[in-house]
């Protein structure tokens, strides 16, 4: 695939939806990888099947809280020097980079790094949404080490870490990342070609490109909602999908706790019908119930667009008296195994309710 | 107090003569390609009506969206100097990176990246680089730039690197405007930068702007202190607005809800503005619009500005009434200000809103007789989407399911006579017409802390007394009467991932105008 300048604000778009309400603002990495492109060029993108089973690819990938990465951004040296730390760790020059998670910001950070860098950037990604933790990967699943890892912030300090679960990683880094002033650039899960092949969800960030699109062409044509639906049901993986909710927020409650933003929102429909449902959120969205029946559920994705334009809204944004309408949209079969529930099914995030597949709701 | 309350609009300049709560005179003026001129008219008309003396005008406060016109229209604006003060963080995304090419063609692209800056929680990210710093300005000065736009890495945090810059960019450059982030935004360090320099560009035209106030208040031989409307609905002083004239982006507005919230005698009420192209819906809390809490565009630029959260919809006293085949449109056309040669009642061959209501009966202008053909049908189906148009717009405005008061201000609040679902009474005040004018009259003083802090370590209660004491002593600093001061809104917003419970904290107050004397 070929991306331009004026992609990325689709990307960025289709990137907000496929984080489910969280993964960062990807305003911010639009403006990132849009300032190195034009002073570095558009890296190549690439596909899993180029790359050579032994080749060495790097995830990267922006972690910390979304106010202090408003305020700021990235600086890019810290993003070449937590590649070069990982290269220097492993003994092996990157032959690619790969976006951890293509809901949210990160989506955008690669882009950036792939130019900064003159590397090719592999079109897929570790989980084809967004999730909260950095044992939530397919890669985790499937055996592949989370470390050696690599964390840098602006002042160039670096640290590299090996634990023996990425739980663990996942604990020490989110300390440090506080020290290190809350926003933080780590790369994680070094991995070969094979295992991109073998373990990655691909072709999402074209699949980002082309939900913005869909939703662009959508509000030229009158309607949005319907476009964006018809084209998920196009693709490889989103394509059970279906509008579970037409509503109007009712009610709002959050918390944090341990460092996450959780709460629900309660909608009420719009047609009258006194049907209620209820969206439970822990950073991204992950259960929506109707009047206490399941509609959809995490690793699914459970995604909020107003009802209008289309537009995706965060968790950070959503007010009382907002007219969405939620969706309910398969993950990646990778996503869906016995393995993978293990690590992001409903349990993980503490919920008791047990997965079901959309296409079985 | 006798003042006078003035709203220089595009189209318009409205006046009040207020003597305390009591309106005494008000009037509608077309605004003069002079500011002075129509300032003038408007203010000679409403002294006129009242017998009231120029000696006798105790203070004037004028809301105007002169500024806003200007930056999207891009006329007078300077070139700017732009400083960011944030290596090594905040460095992968330069000032002005988006912004249309239209706006750079008038503002140039000067601009100069330098180390300094804070974390989140105020620790120093890293200290202030003088020297770069000083090498910049002596930089702009050879430029010949007459305006400089500085922002700091949270400086919203701790705003002393900034001031500090201010001081040596003075000392290097000399009489020059200087705007500082922290003065003018919030959080999030691009839109925060963006109305920064967006406040630098207008820096001749706001002296000029402020000047033909007071030029046209000497001339009246008005000699009271003026005031100028900001975004929230509080006063700045003349001089202040000289400095941060950005800070009447959304005054316009405000000013409208305040207005109506004055009229009413409500504080806690929904406010819809309907005039004759669109409806623009508000709520107000406390006597103040809520304000909006997501980024705003301006002329093409994003910003972060503390704006009213408006709804606008396409329903006014003009909108266009369309029959097809299976259904009725109404809007979002309309005849605009031409309603009184195009609609039917007014002799033209238009169906707008307007010849709705007179058809239906509860609206009475024009001649009636040209709209007693529409079948009780079609009537009957206007009305009634005109209501659910307005009853749609409410319901996305409103924050709880309380039921809660409707104040309807604006020459098209003639459409509306039926219940409004979700509202307990309409209510549409006298002098609506220059609701503006008077929103800008009962402008109060407001004070605004806007800090992360660890409710882990200062503990909740403590972190919102603190904040709350430094709004208030902001706001009397500025010129509020310490009694009269009042806690408007407590903003708490948790922060993801930061530790010890650290949240992004808002407090703001406001409180009446203390008037010590005329000034000499």
């Amino acid at each position: 695939m070929k991306l331009s300048i004026a992609d990325l604000a689709n990307v960025a778009r289709g990137a907000a939806f496929l984080g489910t309400g969280g993964g960062g603002d990807p305003y911010i990495g639009r403006m990132l990888a849009t300032s190195a492109i034009q002073e570095f060029g558009m890296p190549q993108i690439i596909e899993p099947h180029e790359l050579d089973d032994d080749a060495t690819v790097y995830t990267i990938a922006m972690l910390g809280a979304p106010t202090v990465l408003s305020e700021k951004g990235a600086s890019g040296e810290d993003v070449d020097l937590a590649i070069k730390r990982i290269e220097q760790y492993m003994g092996k020059k990157a032959d690619a980079l790969i976006p951890i998670e293509i809901g949210g910001v990160n989506s955008m950070l690669p882009i950036m790094a792939a130019a900064r860098q003159n590397l090719p950037l592999v079109n897929a990604d570790g989980m084809g949404r967004a999730f909260p933790e950095i044992q939530m990967v397919t890669f985790n699943v499937y055996g592949v080490s989370c470390t050696p890892a690599s964390i840098t912030d602006e002042h160039l300090n670096s640290m590299v870490i090996e634990t023996g679960s990425a739980k663990r990683a996942e604990d020490l880094v989110r300390v440090t990342s506080i020290e290190m002033g809350c926003s933080v650039i780590m790369s994680s899960y070094p991995l070969t070609g094979k295992q991109v092949k073998d373990y990655a969800v691909h072709g999402t960030l074209t699949m980002a490109l082309e939900i913005g699109q869909a939703i662009e062409r959508g509000r030229k044509e009158g309607e949005p909602v319907e476009s964006l639906v018809n084209y998920l049901r196009t693709t490889p993986y989103y394509n059970q999908c279906k509008v579970i909710f037409d509503g109007k927020i009712t009610d709002l409650r959050r918390e944090t706790s341990e460092g996450f933003t959780q709460g629900h929102c309660l909608l009420s429909a719009l047609d009258g019908s006194g049907k209620t449902l209820e969206v439970t959120f822990q950073n991204e969205f992950l259960i929506a119930k109707e009047d206490g029946v399941v509609r959809a559920i995490v690793p699914d994705l459970v995604c909020m667009v107003d009802r209008e334009t289309a537009e995706p809204i965060p968790v950070d944004a959503l007010k009382y008296g907002q007219r969405l309408k939620v969706l309910g949209v398969s993950a990646a079969p990778i996503m869906r195994t016995k393995e993978s529930l293990a690590v992001f099914g409903p349990q993980a995030f503490g919920l008791d309710e047990e997965f079901v597949a959309i296409e079985d709701l | 107090m006798m003042r006078i309350g003035v709203d220089v609009g595009g189209t318009n300049t409205d006046a009040a003569l207020m003597n305390g709560d009591q309106i005494l005179a008000s009037c509608k003026q077309a605004t003069s390609q002079n500011v002075s001129d129509g300032i003038i008219n408007a203010i000679t008309t409403v002294l006129d009506q009242s017998g009231i003396t120029p000696a006798q005008i105790q203070c004037v406060m004028i809301g105007t969206t002169h500024f806003t016109n200007a930056f999207v229209e891009r006329k007078n604006l300077l070139d700017v100097g732009i400083i960011r003060i944030c290596l090594p963080a905040a460095q992968g995304i330069p000032p002005l990176l988006d912004w249309p090419e239209d706006i750079l063609t008038e503002i140039g692209s000067h601009r100069y990246i330098i180390r300094g800056g804070y974390q989140f929680d105020g620790r120093i990210n890293s200290p202030l680089d003088e020297a770069a710093l000083i090498n910049a300005a002596h930089d702009l000065k050879n430029k010949g730039i007459k305006t400089v736009a500085i922002t700091g890495l949270f400086s919203t945090i701790n705003g002393k690197m900034e001031l500090r810059a201010e001081e040596l960019v003075r000392q290097i450059m000399g009489d020059v405007a200087i705007s500082l982030s922290h003065q003018v935004g919030r959080s999030g360090i691009l839109e925060r930068e963006n109305a920064t320099i967006m406040n630098a560009c207008l820096a001749d035209l706001s002296h000029d702007v402020v000047n033909a106030f007071r030029n046209a208040l000497d001339q009246l031989d008005i000699n009271a202190p003026f005031f100028i409307s900001q975004n929230d609905g509080t006063l700045m002083s003349a001089e202040y607005v000289e400095k941060y004239p950005v800070l009447t982006f959304a005054s316009g507005p405000t000013n409208s809800m305040r207005g109506a919230a004055y009229l009413s005698g409500l504080k806690d009420a929904l406010v819809a503005d309907i005039g004759g192209t669109t409806t623009d819906i508000g709520m107000l809390s406390n006597g103040f619009p809520r304000e909006s809490s997501v980024t705003v565009d301006i002329g093409g630029v994003r910003t972060n500005f503390r704006m009213p959260d408006v709804l606008a919809m396409g329903l006014g006293g003009g909108s266009l009434v369309k029959q097809h085949s299976d259904k009725l449109t109404i809007g979002p056309q309309s005849v605009g200000y031409q309603l009184l040669e195009k609609s039917l009642v007014f002799g033209g061959d238009t169906l707008t809103t307007s010849d709705i209501a007179v058809a239906a009966g509860y609206a009475d202008f024009g001649d009636k007789s040209r709209v007693e053909h529409l079948s009780e049908q079609l009537i009957e189906q206007a009305v009634s989407q005109i209501h659910q148009t307005l009853s749609d717009g409410v319901d996305r405005m409103k924050t709880s399911a309380t039921a809660l008061p409707l104040i309807l201000v604006g020459g098209g609040s003639v459409l509306i006579n039926r219940d409004i679902p979700g509202v307990s009474n309409i209510i549409i005040p006298e002098h609506a017409g220059v609701a503006n004018a008077i929103g800008a009259s009962i402008a109060q003083v407001a004070g605004e802390i806007d800090i992360v802090i660890s409710y882990d370590k200062v503990g909740r209660d403590n972190a919102i007394a603190q904040a709350k004491e430094q709004a208030i002593a902001q706001a009397i600093s500025l010129g509020a009467i310490k009694e009269s001061i009042v806690l408007l809104d407590i903003g708490e917003t948790p922060l993801a991932y930061a530790p010890d419970g650290a949240v992004r904290l808002r407090v703001k107050v406001a409180g009446d105008l203390y008037i010590t004397a005329n000034k000499a």
